[in-house]
């Protein structure tokens, strides 16, 4: 999908993305990111062992939120991320699902530049943000 | 959890800090294995040809990927893979530590075959009072990501929370 600046409007919803990591997926992650906190795949680990699982890595959650983002903008040079960000604030489990969420919350010019303010998030099956965020998206 | 917890004048000493230049390496394996990490299907993180056709110069790298940090034992973290050098963090003597969440600003198209110059620095310490009355310690710390060619590619910033 490539999405045009002239079809974007102030409200619209982007689409999720679902996913379900589990703990192999999480174990890609760890190679691919470099991260190899235990956290994120020893069970044993005493802080899983606390909390009675693994946790899912917060820059999974961020990278996937990077996915629906890209998914939605697509590759055009015409348009290009220019922030993301988002917060942690709770947990998220292998094999549960974290369903990327996103809306345009601004549309705006500054000058000859175009921006888009998308607010992005990650709910659980249940509703539950985790993962609130945005992303500013210049088009030219 | 801290009922309690004071940043030090030493600790405040350390905000501005800046480490040594660490490097990483943005290969056409590194970029495939993110996007795969992160279970990403979108054939240009993984086929040059639909890269290119796409208008990148090589894989470009996922949103929230910079490369992979250079790796070398006993000079590196074995967690974290980052050099043991360029740990900026304050020491604080809380056992617990949670990703507080990041920001990223974007300047130039980070591709496979870029190289980036990473230096991290402390920008801030903060206490965070939950509703039940812990302290919990906010840093925030900077990378500033340089590349080849001398450009800022990319400005991440981290919160670490630790209690």
């Amino acid at each position: 999908m490539s999405v045009k600046w002239e079809t974007i409007n102030l409200g619209d919803s982007i689409p999720e993305l679902i996913k379900q990591p589990d703990l192999t997926q999480l174990v890609k992650f760890a190679a691919g990111n470099g991260d190899f906190n235990p956290l994120h795949h020893d069970y044993k680990y005493i802080a899983c062992e606390y909390l009675g699982s693994v946790l899912v890595q917060g820059h999974y959650r961020y990278a996937v939120l990077g996915e629906m983002v890209m998914n939605w903008l697509g590759h055009q040079q015409v348009a290009k991320v220019k922030n993301i960000s988002c917060q942690h604030r709770g947990m998220d489990f292998p094999g549960a699902e974290i369903i990327c969420k996103g809306l345009v919350a601004k549309k705006y010019k500054d000058g000859d530049n175009k921006f888009v303010d998308l607010s992005i998030w990650t709910e659980t099956s249940d509703g539950k943000q985790n993962s609130p965020g945005k992303a500013t998206i210049q088009f030219a | 959890m801290a009922d309690h917890f004071e940043i030090t004048d030493e600790m405040k000493a350390k905000i501005g800090k800046e480490s040594p230049p660490w490097f990483f390496e943005v290969t056409t394996t590194g970029v495939r294995a993110f996007a795969r990490g992160a279970g990403i299907t979108d054939r240009v993180y993984y086929d040059e040809e639909a890269a290119k056709q796409a208008g990148y110069r090589s894989l470009p790298a996922p949103l929230t990927y910079h490369g992979t940090p250079v790796f070398i034992p006993g000079e590196s973290d074995e967690t974290f893979s980052m050099p043991l050098n360029a740990d900026v963090t304050v020491e604080h003597g809380l056992p617990n530590t949670i990703d507080g969440g990041k920001e990223t600003e974007y300047f130039e198209q980070i591709c496979a075959g870029d190289t980036l110059t990473c230096i991290s620095q402390l920008k801030a310490l903060d206490i965070k009072v939950t509703g039940s009355g812990n302290h919990m310690l906010v840093t925030t710390i900077q990378f500033a990501f340089t590349n080849q060619h001398g450009k800022v590619a990319v400005i991440e910033r981290l919160k670490v929370i630790n209690h």
